[in-house]
């Protein structure tokens, strides 16, 4: 995979071949790939002359370096006590049936992929979600279907 | 015990300060002077754990090494806390101010914010308040520099030994203690890890003086404080409250009239039922909270909020050390038993036993923490965890 590899090349460019460059080096992956793939993990371990097993331990620790193939727009629902108590489980209903999968699923035209993580920083305004890096909050029926819509429209 | 009133402070976001006087003053000033200010104040950590603030910054000023680092630990991910967003979102130059203060005390000529991967949308306005920063530190003649590092959903990196390993690309597992950041943080050198928050009192300390800050709250709990308030409140936000009051006081003001119980410090805080609001003092000589308070009314299972907080626990635990790893998926799996009736009621005290054992064996604040809120919830509201 050619453009994996001048990817990881640039990244590197960007951030440094050290250890301290590994954390951004990944993020830039996920940004640009939604996923680092295992091909991405060898690629990395070679620019930056470290084990693979580095690097995959590096990825695999953190929720937001996904390891799974990703939808373009991941959807990630606060799960936490305040926004569930604000309705979070209608929310995660609605988009399970707007984008008609399941919790940690991915639809097949590879779009969306629906999580739930724990709290995103919003509690006085619940129920949360962020979309890969946009924001939110105090969702209902209405606005979650309405945001769903503007993004299939801008696919 | 002698507690305050419920009052209503403005300093943090306090629009009567102009970040660049103070800060040109007191890069004037001797070391000495500031620190004298920042002990005399009584500040303490504001992220939840309450060191003296200026006990740390003294430490790392008195060691030798030539290079030490100021971090300012924006990794806030206690569930009910939100407010180094919003300080960030408001007032990040008096973040950067309260850096390069404490830069200047200890002799540091870089400092790291380490942004928790949820507020990767405040990226973009944070650099540009850091351009405006640098620009003026360097007209000033002071040689410190600001960078950006962002974290990817990960709650145990808030940890700070976590944070360095994090911040060197590794994963985020805390270090043994000692030796503490003061003498080997990032990289291994000294270093001066403070919370949003903490870093802009220290800044406005510097501003309205010592005294100011120090006649606010009680004996134990100097000045006040950012709470993020949330749950069944008809009016959750941020506010600004001297620290010290009674957590009576303080439902008056924010429940919802039907107030059953207040978790106080998020998650790893603990919870306070209707009964012991009149003698809960809110700060460090009562229940201590890194800011975030939660309130049930009522209608609320306890079952279901200590299940969420469990469930959390479970999948922020680092997994490193085995009283937190496996603690964690026993007390969820225990307590949903108990529930569905495949254990006795008993069971619950040998659950308790586990989360005591948790407390004293785990390596990190993590696992040491999950006691609080299981042990103040299942010793409170046991007939809600077996019914």
């Amino acid at each position: 995979m050619p453009e994996i590899k001048e990817l990881v090349k640039d990244l590197a460019d960007k951030h440094g071949r050290n250890r301290e460059s590994l954390l951004p080096i990944l993020q830039g992956i996920v940004t640009e790939e939604r996923f680092i793939s295992d091909v991405a993990m060898t690629e990395v371990a070679r620019e930056l002359d470290m084990s693979a097993a580095l690097v995959y331990g590096t990825a695999t620790f953190y929720s937001f370096l996904d390891t799974k193939p990703r939808g373009k727009f991941v959807i990630r629902v606060c799960k936490t006590i305040t926004c569930d108590m604000k309705g979070k489980k209608q929310i995660v209903k609605t988009l399970e049936e707007l984008l008609k999968i399941k919790v940690g699923e991915t639809t097949k035209d590879k779009n969306f992929t629906l999580l739930e993580t724990n709290c995103l920083g919003w509690c006085h305004k619940g129920p949360a979600m962020l979309i890969n890096d946009e924001v939110f909050t105090e969702l209902d029926e209405d606005k979650v279907t309405e945001i769903i819509d503007d993004y299939m429209r801008n696919i | 015990m002698p507690n305050t009133k419920l009052k209503r402070v403005d300093i943090i976001f306090s629009e009567d300060c102009v970040y660049k006087d103070v800060l040109a003053d007191n890069l004037k000033k001797s070391n000495e002077d500031i620190l004298k200010d920042i002990l005399d104040s009584g500040l303490r950590g504001r992220g939840g754990a309450g060191f003296p603030t200026g006990l740390k910054w003294k430490f790392t000023s008195q060691e030798t090494e030539e290079e030490k680092y100021v971090v300012c630990n924006a990794d806030e991910g206690e569930p009910g806390t939100f407010k180094d967003r919003e300080i960030l979102t408001r007032v990040p130059l008096k973040v950067f101010g309260g850096m390069a203060i404490c830069a200047k005390v200890i002799g540091a000529k870089h400092g790291y914010v380490y942004l928790r991967g949820e507020y990767q949308f405040l990226k973009a306005d944070l650099e540009k308040a850091l351009e405006e920063f640098h620009s003026f530190v360097k007209e000033l003649g002071f040689d410190f520099q600001i960078h950006i590092l962002m974290g990817s959903g990960a709650y145990i990196c808030g940890e700070e030994s976590a944070l360095f390993e994090s911040m060197e690309g590794k994963r985020g597992e805390p270090r043994n203690k000692p030796p503490y950041p003061t003498i080997s943080g990032f990289r291994n050198k000294p270093t001066v890890i403070n919370n949003v928050e903490t870093l802009v009192y220290a800044f406005m300390i510097c501003r309205i003086g010592a005294g100011k800050f120090h006649e606010l709250g009680t004996t134990d709990s100097r000045g006040s404080k950012v709470f993020s308030i949330s749950g069944d409140t008809p009016i959750a936000g941020i506010y600004e409250l001297e620290l010290g009051m009674s957590l009576e006081d303080f439902v008056e003001e924010f429940g919802d009239g039907d107030t059953k119980a207040v978790q106080v410090g998020g998650a790893s805080g603990f919870c306070v039922p209707r009964k012991k609001f009149k003698d809960t003092i809110i700060g460090f000589e009562g229940v201590p909270t890194g800011g975030s308070m939660m309130l049930f009314n009522s209608s609320r299972s306890m079952y279901n909020v200590l299940k969420n907080y469990v469930e959390f626990f479970e999948e922020e635990s680092c997994g490193q050390c085995t009283p937190c790893r496996v603690g964690c998926q026993q007390l969820k799996k225990g307590i949903e038993a108990i529930k569905k009736g495949e254990k006795s009621a008993h069971y619950l005290d040998t659950l308790q036993k586990l989360a005591d054992t948790m407390k004293v064996s785990s390596k990190c604040g993590l696992g040491q923490s999950v006691a609080n809120s299981f042990s103040s919830i299942v010793d409170n509201f046991r007939e809600e965890m077996i019914y």
